[in-house]
Protein backbone atom coordinates (compact mmCIF):
# COMPACT_ATOMS: atom_id res chain seq x y z
CA UNK A 1 0.00 0.00 0.00
CA UNK A 2 1.22 3.42 -0.89
CA UNK A 3 1.27 5.21 2.42
CA UNK A 4 1.95 8.90 2.12
CA UNK A 5 2.92 10.79 5.24
CA UNK A 6 1.90 14.33 6.05
CA UNK A 7 4.72 16.87 6.04
CA UNK A 8 6.59 17.65 9.23
CA UNK A 9 6.13 21.01 10.99
CA UNK A 10 8.28 22.73 13.60
CA UNK A 11 6.26 24.23 16.43
CA UNK A 12 7.13 27.44 18.28
CA UNK A 13 5.12 28.55 21.27
CA UNK A 14 5.23 31.74 23.30
CA UNK A 15 4.35 31.22 26.93
CA UNK A 16 2.56 33.75 29.14
CA UNK A 17 5.79 34.89 30.74
CA UNK A 18 8.01 34.48 27.71
CA UNK A 19 8.84 37.30 25.38
CA UNK A 20 9.81 35.14 22.46
CA UNK A 21 8.53 32.00 20.83
CA UNK A 22 10.42 28.86 21.82
CA UNK A 23 10.87 25.72 19.80
CA UNK A 24 8.71 23.00 21.38
CA UNK A 25 9.14 20.13 18.97
CA UNK A 26 7.68 18.92 15.72
CA UNK A 27 4.57 17.15 14.48
CA UNK A 28 2.84 15.98 11.32
CA UNK A 29 -0.05 17.83 9.70
CA UNK A 30 -1.64 18.08 6.28
CA UNK A 31 -1.29 21.88 6.05
CA UNK A 32 -0.49 24.98 8.10
CA UNK A 33 -3.95 25.46 9.57
CA UNK A 34 -4.04 21.84 10.72
CA UNK A 35 -0.51 22.20 12.07
CA UNK A 36 -1.73 25.00 14.36
CA UNK A 37 -4.68 22.90 15.51
CA UNK A 38 -2.43 19.90 16.15
CA UNK A 39 0.07 22.07 17.99
CA UNK A 40 -2.74 23.36 20.19
CA UNK A 41 -3.71 19.78 21.02
CA UNK A 42 -0.22 18.38 21.44
CA UNK A 43 1.70 21.23 23.07
CA UNK A 44 -0.73 23.57 24.88
CA UNK A 45 -2.75 21.04 26.88
CA UNK A 46 -1.27 22.21 30.16
CA UNK A 47 -1.71 25.91 29.68
CA UNK A 48 1.70 26.43 28.14
CA UNK A 49 1.05 29.02 25.51
CA UNK A 50 -0.55 32.21 24.32
CA UNK A 51 0.72 32.16 20.74
CA UNK A 52 1.69 29.47 18.24
CA UNK A 53 3.96 29.67 15.19
CA UNK A 54 4.32 26.79 12.76
CA UNK A 55 6.97 26.41 10.08
CA UNK A 56 7.19 23.53 7.70
CA UNK A 57 10.42 21.75 8.58
CA UNK A 58 11.70 21.76 5.03
CA UNK A 59 11.91 25.56 5.14
CA UNK A 60 14.45 25.48 7.94
CA UNK A 61 18.06 25.55 6.86
CA UNK A 62 20.30 24.12 9.52
CA UNK A 63 24.04 24.38 10.01
CA UNK A 64 25.90 21.15 9.57
CA UNK A 65 27.38 19.43 12.66
CA UNK A 66 30.45 18.65 10.53
CA UNK A 67 31.20 22.37 10.31
CA UNK A 68 31.24 22.75 14.09
CA UNK A 69 34.99 23.38 14.24
CA UNK A 70 35.10 26.10 11.65
CA UNK A 71 31.91 27.80 12.79
CA UNK A 72 32.31 27.88 16.57
CA UNK A 73 35.87 27.13 17.66
CA UNK A 74 37.33 30.44 16.48
CA UNK A 75 35.22 32.18 19.14
CA UNK A 76 36.86 30.17 21.92
CA UNK A 77 40.04 32.23 22.32
CA UNK A 78 38.43 35.67 21.95
CA UNK A 79 37.55 36.38 25.54
CA UNK A 80 37.64 40.13 24.86
CA UNK A 81 34.26 39.74 23.18
CA UNK A 82 32.73 39.24 26.61
CA UNK A 83 32.12 42.45 28.53
CA UNK A 84 34.25 41.30 31.48
CA UNK A 85 37.07 43.83 31.25
CA UNK A 86 35.30 46.81 32.70
CA UNK A 87 35.69 47.93 36.29
CA UNK A 88 32.24 48.43 37.66
CA UNK A 89 31.62 51.02 40.37
CA UNK A 90 30.58 49.41 43.67
CA UNK A 91 27.28 51.32 43.74
CA UNK A 92 26.15 49.47 40.64
CA UNK A 93 24.18 46.37 41.55
CA UNK A 94 22.21 43.73 39.67
CA UNK A 95 24.82 43.32 36.94
CA UNK B 1 -39.34 19.57 38.52
CA UNK B 2 -39.01 16.32 36.57
CA UNK B 3 -39.15 18.15 33.23
CA UNK B 4 -36.15 20.16 34.35
CA UNK B 5 -34.35 16.97 35.32
CA UNK B 6 -35.15 15.48 31.90
CA UNK B 7 -33.83 18.61 30.25
CA UNK B 8 -30.53 18.55 32.13
CA UNK B 9 -30.15 14.85 31.38
CA UNK B 10 -30.67 15.47 27.66
CA UNK B 11 -27.66 17.77 27.73
CA UNK B 12 -25.59 15.66 30.12
CA UNK B 13 -26.20 12.42 28.21
CA UNK B 14 -25.28 14.03 24.87
CA UNK B 15 -21.95 15.12 26.35
CA UNK B 16 -21.32 11.83 28.17
CA UNK B 17 -22.13 9.49 25.29
CA UNK B 18 -20.29 11.48 22.64
CA UNK B 19 -17.37 11.89 25.01
CA UNK B 20 -17.27 8.16 25.62
CA UNK B 21 -17.47 7.42 21.90
CA UNK B 22 -14.48 9.65 21.26
CA UNK B 23 -12.59 8.16 24.20
CA UNK B 24 -12.80 4.78 22.47
CA UNK B 25 -10.29 6.18 19.99
CA UNK B 26 -7.70 6.82 22.71
CA UNK B 27 -4.65 4.90 21.55
CA UNK B 28 -6.39 4.02 18.28
CA UNK B 29 -6.41 7.35 16.45
CA UNK B 30 -5.35 7.32 12.81
CA UNK B 31 -2.21 9.28 13.67
CA UNK B 32 -0.67 10.46 16.95
CA UNK B 33 -1.74 14.09 16.56
CA UNK B 34 -5.35 13.17 15.83
CA UNK B 35 -5.39 10.62 18.63
CA UNK B 36 -4.61 13.47 21.01
CA UNK B 37 -6.99 15.92 19.35
CA UNK B 38 -9.92 13.52 19.57
CA UNK B 39 -9.22 12.49 23.16
CA UNK B 40 -8.88 16.17 24.14
CA UNK B 41 -12.40 16.71 22.84
CA UNK B 42 -13.53 13.58 24.70
CA UNK B 43 -12.14 15.04 27.94
CA UNK B 44 -13.90 18.37 27.35
CA UNK B 45 -17.20 16.59 26.83
CA UNK B 46 -16.84 14.29 29.83
CA UNK B 47 -16.00 17.36 31.92
CA UNK B 48 -19.20 19.05 30.71
CA UNK B 49 -21.13 15.87 31.48
CA UNK B 50 -19.79 15.87 35.04
CA UNK B 51 -20.99 19.42 35.73
CA UNK B 52 -24.39 18.62 34.26
CA UNK B 53 -24.76 15.30 36.12
CA UNK B 54 -23.86 17.00 39.40
CA UNK B 55 -26.58 19.53 38.75
CA UNK B 56 -29.03 16.82 37.67
CA UNK B 57 -28.40 14.91 40.90
CA UNK B 58 -28.96 18.09 42.90
CA UNK B 59 -32.20 18.90 41.07
CA UNK B 60 -33.42 15.33 41.50
CA UNK B 61 -32.76 15.50 45.25
CA UNK B 62 -32.60 11.74 45.84
CA UNK B 63 -29.05 11.76 47.13
CA UNK B 64 -27.61 10.24 43.98
CA UNK B 65 -24.14 11.20 42.75
CA UNK B 66 -22.82 12.15 39.32
CA UNK B 67 -21.40 8.62 39.06
CA UNK B 68 -24.83 7.10 39.74
CA UNK B 69 -26.24 9.22 36.95
CA UNK B 70 -23.62 8.12 34.44
CA UNK B 71 -23.07 4.52 35.43
CA UNK B 72 -26.20 3.21 37.14
CA UNK B 73 -28.93 4.16 34.68
CA UNK B 74 -30.09 1.78 31.95
CA UNK B 75 -30.26 2.58 28.26
CA UNK B 76 -33.94 3.60 28.24
CA UNK B 77 -33.23 6.22 30.89
CA UNK B 78 -30.64 7.92 28.70
CA UNK B 79 -31.92 10.95 26.83
CA UNK B 80 -29.07 11.66 24.42
CA UNK B 81 -29.69 12.21 20.72
CA UNK B 82 -29.28 9.09 18.55
CA UNK B 83 -26.55 10.83 16.56
CA UNK B 84 -24.02 10.80 19.39
CA UNK B 85 -24.32 7.07 20.11
CA UNK B 86 -23.48 6.15 16.51
CA UNK B 87 -20.26 4.07 16.38
CA UNK B 88 -16.95 5.58 15.28
CA UNK B 89 -16.69 3.18 12.31
CA UNK B 90 -13.92 5.11 10.53
CA UNK B 91 -12.42 8.59 10.79
CA UNK B 92 -14.94 10.00 8.27
CA UNK B 93 -17.89 8.85 10.41
CA UNK B 94 -16.20 10.18 13.54
CA UNK B 95 -15.69 13.60 11.96
CA UNK B 96 -19.11 13.81 10.27
CA UNK B 97 -20.86 12.90 13.54
CA UNK B 98 -18.78 15.47 15.41
CA UNK B 99 -19.42 18.21 12.89
CA UNK B 100 -23.19 17.65 12.70
CA UNK B 101 -23.33 17.74 16.49
CA UNK B 102 -20.96 20.70 16.98
CA UNK B 103 -22.90 22.79 14.44
CA UNK B 104 -25.90 22.27 16.74
CA UNK B 105 -24.11 22.40 20.07
CA UNK B 106 -22.30 25.69 19.48
CA UNK B 107 -25.37 27.91 18.91
CA UNK B 108 -27.18 25.87 21.57
CA UNK B 109 -24.69 26.69 24.32
CA UNK B 110 -24.49 30.26 23.13
CA UNK B 111 -28.20 30.68 23.78
CA UNK B 112 -28.16 28.56 26.94
CA UNK B 113 -25.62 31.00 28.40
CA UNK B 114 -28.55 33.46 28.57
CA UNK B 115 -30.75 31.01 30.49
CA UNK B 116 -32.69 32.21 33.52
CA UNK B 117 -31.22 29.22 35.35
CA UNK B 118 -27.92 30.48 36.74
CA UNK B 119 -26.25 27.09 36.97
CA UNK B 120 -27.08 26.09 33.40
CA UNK B 121 -26.02 29.52 32.17
CA UNK B 122 -22.68 29.17 33.96
CA UNK B 123 -22.06 25.65 32.63
CA UNK B 124 -22.97 26.85 29.13
CA UNK B 125 -20.61 29.79 29.32
CA UNK B 126 -17.72 27.61 30.41
CA UNK B 127 -18.50 24.92 27.83
CA UNK B 128 -18.87 27.39 25.00
CA UNK B 129 -15.12 28.01 24.82
CA UNK B 130 -14.52 24.30 24.40
CA UNK B 131 -17.36 23.82 21.94
CA UNK B 132 -16.09 26.72 19.84
CA UNK B 133 -12.86 24.82 19.33
CA UNK B 134 -14.69 21.53 18.66
CA UNK B 135 -16.65 23.18 15.87
CA UNK B 136 -13.51 24.67 14.38
CA UNK B 137 -11.75 21.31 14.54
CA UNK B 138 -14.56 19.29 12.96
CA UNK B 139 -15.29 21.97 10.33
CA UNK B 140 -11.67 22.05 9.18
CA UNK B 141 -11.65 18.27 8.90
CA UNK B 142 -14.94 18.22 6.94
CA UNK B 143 -13.32 20.59 4.45
CA UNK B 144 -10.12 18.60 4.17
CA UNK B 145 -11.80 15.24 3.79
CA UNK B 146 -14.47 16.58 1.40
CA UNK B 147 -12.07 18.58 -0.72
CA UNK B 148 -9.22 16.09 -0.32
CA UNK B 149 -8.66 12.97 -2.35
CA UNK B 150 -11.28 11.04 -4.31
CA UNK B 151 -11.37 8.41 -1.59
CA UNK B 152 -11.64 10.84 1.34
CA UNK B 153 -14.42 12.70 -0.51
CA UNK B 154 -16.37 9.53 -1.10
CA UNK B 155 -15.93 8.32 2.48
CA UNK B 156 -17.04 11.55 4.15
CA UNK B 157 -20.01 11.86 1.77
CA UNK B 158 -21.07 8.29 2.65
CA UNK B 159 -20.77 9.03 6.37
CA UNK B 160 -22.77 12.24 5.97
CA UNK B 161 -25.54 10.47 4.04
CA UNK B 162 -25.80 7.73 6.62
CA UNK B 163 -25.81 10.02 9.67
CA UNK B 164 -28.19 12.57 8.20
CA UNK B 165 -31.38 10.86 9.38
CA UNK B 166 -30.26 11.31 12.98
CA UNK B 167 -29.98 15.10 12.74
CA UNK B 168 -33.74 15.78 12.73
CA UNK B 169 -34.31 15.14 16.41
CA UNK B 170 -31.57 17.57 17.44
CA UNK B 171 -33.78 20.39 16.22
CA UNK B 172 -37.13 18.94 17.26
CA UNK B 173 -38.45 19.93 20.66
CA UNK B 174 -39.18 17.23 23.22
CA UNK B 175 -41.67 17.77 26.03
CA UNK B 176 -38.79 18.79 28.25
CA UNK B 177 -37.51 21.25 25.63
CA UNK B 178 -40.94 22.87 25.31
CA UNK B 179 -41.54 23.03 29.05
CA UNK B 180 -38.13 24.56 29.79
CA UNK B 181 -38.44 27.07 26.96
CA UNK B 182 -41.73 28.24 28.47
CA UNK B 183 -39.97 28.84 31.78
CA UNK B 184 -37.16 30.82 30.20
CA UNK B 185 -34.65 28.14 31.17
CA UNK B 186 -34.33 26.17 27.94
CA UNK B 187 -33.17 27.12 24.47
CA UNK B 188 -35.58 27.81 21.61
CA UNK B 189 -34.72 25.11 19.05
CA UNK B 190 -36.61 27.08 16.38
CA UNK B 191 -33.81 29.64 16.69
CA UNK B 192 -31.11 26.96 16.47
CA UNK B 193 -32.44 25.32 13.29
CA UNK B 194 -31.62 28.14 10.82
CA UNK B 195 -28.18 28.61 12.42
CA UNK B 196 -27.47 24.89 12.13
CA UNK B 197 -28.50 24.80 8.47
CA UNK B 198 -26.49 27.91 7.72
CA UNK B 199 -23.31 26.44 9.23
CA UNK B 200 -23.81 23.05 7.60
CA UNK B 201 -24.48 24.64 4.18
CA UNK B 202 -21.43 26.88 4.53
CA UNK B 203 -19.02 24.07 5.38
CA UNK B 204 -20.46 21.52 2.94
CA UNK B 205 -20.14 24.03 0.14
CA UNK B 206 -16.45 24.71 0.90
CA UNK B 207 -15.92 20.96 1.32
CA UNK B 208 -17.55 20.30 -2.10
CA UNK B 209 -20.01 17.92 -0.42
CA UNK B 210 -23.67 17.36 -1.26
CA UNK B 211 -26.31 18.01 1.37
CA UNK B 212 -28.03 14.62 1.71
CA UNK B 213 -31.55 14.41 0.36
CA UNK B 214 -32.69 12.08 3.09
CA UNK B 215 -36.10 13.29 4.19
CA UNK B 216 -37.03 10.66 6.74
CA UNK B 217 -35.67 11.30 10.18
CA UNK B 218 -35.14 8.68 12.87
CA UNK B 219 -35.85 9.97 16.34
CA UNK B 220 -36.48 8.78 19.88
CA UNK B 221 -33.26 9.44 21.76
CA UNK B 222 -34.69 12.28 23.82
CA UNK B 223 -37.43 9.98 25.18
CA UNK B 224 -35.15 6.99 25.72
CA UNK B 225 -35.81 4.94 22.54
CA UNK B 226 -32.30 4.24 21.38
CA UNK B 227 -30.53 2.38 18.61
CA UNK B 228 -28.95 -0.97 19.45
CA UNK B 229 -25.56 0.78 19.63
CA UNK B 230 -26.23 2.44 22.99
CA UNK B 231 -26.63 -0.87 24.82
CA UNK B 232 -23.19 -2.05 23.73
CA UNK B 233 -21.66 1.30 24.59
CA UNK B 234 -23.15 1.27 28.10
CA UNK B 235 -22.16 -2.34 28.67
CA UNK B 236 -18.54 -1.28 28.32
CA UNK B 237 -18.83 2.14 29.93
CA UNK B 238 -20.76 0.95 33.00
CA UNK B 239 -19.05 -2.40 33.52
CA UNK B 240 -16.77 -1.36 36.35
CA UNK B 241 -19.41 0.40 38.46
CA UNK B 242 -21.87 -2.44 37.87
CA UNK B 243 -19.38 -5.15 38.79
CA UNK B 244 -17.80 -3.27 41.69
CA UNK B 245 -20.38 -0.71 42.87
CA UNK B 246 -19.08 2.39 44.60
CA UNK B 247 -15.56 2.27 43.18
CA UNK B 248 -13.80 5.61 43.27
CA UNK B 249 -10.57 7.05 41.91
Amino acid sequence: MDKKNWPLWEIFIRSKQGLSHKHMGSLHAADEEMAIQNARDVYTRRNEGVSIWVVESKHITASSPAEKDSLYDPANDKVYRHPTFYNLPDELTHI
Amino acid sequence: MSKKLDYILQLADNAMILGHRLSELCGHGPILEQDMAVTNIALDLIGQARSLYQYAAEVEGQGRSEDDMAFMRDAWKFKNALLVEYPNKDFAYTIARQFLFDAYNYPFYKLLAESKDQTLAAIAEKSLKEVTYHLRYSSEWMIRLGDGTEESHQRIQTALNELWMYTGELLEASEADTAMLAEGIGVDLAKIAPLWHQKVDEILSIATLEKPEVKWMQKGGKIGSHTEHLGFLLAEMQYLQRAYPGQEW
